[in-house]
């Protein structure tokens, strides 16, 4: 069986709660404990209705002021696939919390009401995804009863955002006129709606084809820990254990190290299961070379004819995400990316991106909270990356506050900096 | 070859990353061991990251002092079997010493004491990142939980004040006295664990499949008869044929009435059941709506 994951954007309104809800409880992904505890809490508070947020609004803050305060996490599985939905909020920090819920979906879906159309938060939904790269966008028209079930306002909403969408690099858009509060098009198809000719929901999240998504041709292998026994039976044991990040690995390949620029062979790519014929992306293996080369965690390996970028200067957008502090010129910051670990210094701040209407500013001295802008890093060691458009594992990092050790900085690559 | 993994592959591989990422980058690791079904296949799991080395940390057991026998026996085995380290943490010791009150009357329980002795172990021993087993699934606290939790100078949770957790880049990054707690098995649902125990055929205690025992009803569970916990005047007992869907501290893991008496026969009831885990077995669970955030906050597992 296969895994997807995919993440949800959308404010209360959207009936984004109602449709997770609705998927959930239609692929008996609700149990029934929980509903009993939800149907009790909507009574007690005098709710008209169950409040199918309360699922995922667990934390008493988020139930005391009737908000989602963080990306919270639900699974459910159907015969075909099992499936991880990054439920993302709509309000407070909804950049923040969306390009984390996007930073490891294969899909993101995004709610529309058809009542109101495209509005300036779907754009930012819409850019979002598509700036983290998320493979697949599905826009569900939601609240099409309420519309009469209407064709030609499902039309218009699909135009309009096909318009806006070819601003922006989305490979796969699909579109779903749906009513998550009656189950229209959701997991079953709707009788509403006979001129809608494609699948309902479940159907395409089920169907959607996310194996041709994964990059098979770069091989990256970033060292992450060496494995050495120490003992009797493996005494000369040397293993390098890592997680592949792209491309292809065999047993005979030639490959090349970085920093050092070593070549050697691969001798075996060894698992607790037995050696394997073939190692591909996000298969955790350990590599054994036919050479003895000094080789410790942040090495990179890959091939001698397909070497990622190799460079201090980087240009990147990054989406800062710190309430307390604001990314500024000359500021200095722990960058974490694949398996390595230096120090970064921002050395030249080049635009803020506007979310909802792409316009570049080119006059700014910071970005704060939820801003998102193109950078220039300069690093203390040198790094191995690809651009984030080509591998989205070696084409991310962050960027770690020094003094109070919190994640301050999401960043994407777009190339080394000339 | 058509490059994909299963599902199973996948969070198997996930979690070895992240226990991968842990051994490199903190200096004194450790992983929770309870003898439950998560804490078996997180051990699994850690056992195939270092492979054929050992995992370069030690395993360690909040023992309440209210076991399950059978539990306690297969702790044991399990440790010789492997050739790993044990670190026994004991609340009866935390109580002797002082340190923490035992509650008194027939639903006593040592479940929120735990918390105490855990703390007091990780300063002892100085732990700077410690493995749990547990999963998003479980609860709603724990639905909004990172992989990386971080914990200041007293063990606190602060669900409002999380870092951002992005790709697979994980920000292990504290001061001395800190800790993170580290969760790889996250993004697995019970029936994922049970899924992966029969596939890699993960030894588990046998109070987790079918078999005969005097217990009683109590809040709607089925409790034990254990010599920690005293019967209420109305509380009858009698003999059934249980399993026991979580194990923890025997005076308030409850178990469910069930014939599945092997692997496959538990995954078919864990498919079909409409009922979660904790809620069926988990009088800790029921203090209130947050019971588990605000054990959580105090630093409980």
């Amino acid at each position: 069986m296969e895994l997807l994951r995919f993440a949800t954007a959308g404010s209360v309104d959207d009936g984004k709660s109602t449709l997770i809800g609705r998927l959930l409880y239609d692929s008996k992904g609700i149990f029934e404990d929980q509903l009993e505890s939800i149907e009790r809490t909507s009574r007690d508070r005098g709710d008209e209705y169950t409040n199918l947020a309360l699922l995922t609004d667990g934390l008493r803050a988020e139930r005391e002021q009737g908000i989602t305060i963080d990306v919270a996490y639900r699974y459910f599985a159907t015969p075909k696939r099992k499936f991880i939905i990054a439920d993302t909020p709509g309000h407070i920090q909804y950049t923040r919390n969306m390009v984390t819920g996007c930073s490891t979906a294969d899909l993101a879906l995004v709610l529309v009401d058809a009542r109101n159309g495209i509005v300036e938060q779907s754009r930012r939904h819409a850019f979002i995804a598509s700036l983290l790269r998320v493979p697949h966008l599905v826009v569900c028209v939601n609240k099409m009863d309420l519309v009469d079930w209407d064709q030609a306002t499902f039309e218009a909403i699909k135009e309009e955002f096909r318009g806006w969408a070819t601003k922006l690099d989305i490979t796969d858009l699909t579109f779903i006129p749906i009513s998550a509060l009656q189950g229209d098009n959701v997991v079953h198809r709707s009788a509403n709606m006979g001129w809608y000719e494609g699948p309902p929901l479940l159907h395409h999240l089920e169907e959607v084809f996310i194996a041709s998504d994964r990059n098979l041709i770069d091989a990256r292998f970033p060292v992450q820990y060496v494995i050495r026994p120490m003992s009797g039976d493996h005494h000369d044991y040397r293993g390098y254990a890592g997680t592949m990040a792209g491309g292809v690995l065999k047993p005979g390949d030639e490959v090349v190290v970085l920093p050092s620029g070593f070549s050697s062979t691969i001798e075996a790519i060894d698992t607790a299961d037995g050696p394997v014929d073939e190692a591909f992306a996000p298969m955790a293996v350990t590599v054994r070379l036919a050479d003895e080369i000094d080789i410790s965690r942040g090495d990179m390996i890959s091939r001698p004819h397909n070497r990622p970028q190799s460079g201090q200067d980087i240009e990147a957008m990054v989406c800062w995400m710190s309430e307390q502090t604001q990314l500024t010129p000359r500021a200095k910051y722990t960058i974490k990316h694949t398996t390595r670990s230096a120090r970064a210094m921002v050395q030249g701040m080049h635009y803020r991106l506007d979310v909802n209407t792409l316009h570049r500013d080119h006059d700014v001295p910071a970005l704060g909270l939820n801003e998102i802008g193109r950078v220039t890093l300069r690093t203390t060691a040198p790094l191995f990356f690809d651009d984030y458009r080509r591998n989205r594992d070696t084409g991310s990092f962050i960027l770690i506050d020094e003094t109070t050790n919190t994640t301050v900085a999401a960043g994407m690559i777009l190339g080394a900096s000339q | 070859m058509d490059y994909e993994l299963s599902h199973l592959k996948m969070l198997e591989a996930e979690a070895i990353h992240i226990i991968r990422e842990v051994a490199a980058e903190f200096e004194r690791p450790c992983l929770l061991f309870s003898g439950g079904k998560d804490s078996c296949v997180m051990l699994h799991v850690a056992m195939k990251a270092f492979w054929p080395a050992k995992p370069p940390f030690p395993i360690m057991h909040v023992d309440t002092g209210h076991n399950f026998d059978e539990v306690i026996a297969f702790r044991d085995q399990t440790v010789d079997r492997l050739g790993v380290r044990l670190i026994v943490a004991s609340v009866q010791e935390s109580i002797d010493a002082g340190r923490v009150v035992e509650e008194t009357g027939p639903r006593a329980s040592r479940n929120r004491l735990q918390t105490v002795t855990l703390l007091d172990a990780i300063e002892e021993h100085g732990f700077d990142a410690v493995f749990g087993g547990a999963r998003r699934d479980e609860e709603k606290a724990r639905a909004k939980e990172r992989v990386y939790s971080f914990r200041d100078e007293f063990g606190q949770w602060d669900p409002k004040n999380q870092r951002p957790e992005l790709w697979s880049l994980y920000n292990g990054r504290h001061r001395k006295g800190e800790h993170i707690r580290v969760f790889p098995l996250s993004n697995w649902t019970e029936l994922d664990i049970w899924q992966y125990i029969e596939t890699e055929q993960v030894l588990l205690p046998h109070i987790y499949y079918a078999h005969e025992r005097e217990v009683f009803r109590r809040d709607g569970m089925l409790l034990a008869l254990t010599p920690f916990i005293e019967l209420l005047d109305d509380e009858e007992l009698f003999t059934t044929t249980v399993r026991f869907r979580t194990i923890g501290d025997a005076t308030c893991t409850g178990a469910v009435e069930s014939s599945a008496s092997t692997i496959e026969q538990v995954i078919a009831e864990t498919a079909a059941t409409r009922i979660t885990e904790r809620g069926a077995t988990r009088a800790d669970d029921r203090i209130s709506e947050a019971g588990m955030e605000d054990r959580k906050r105090e630093g409980y597992f």
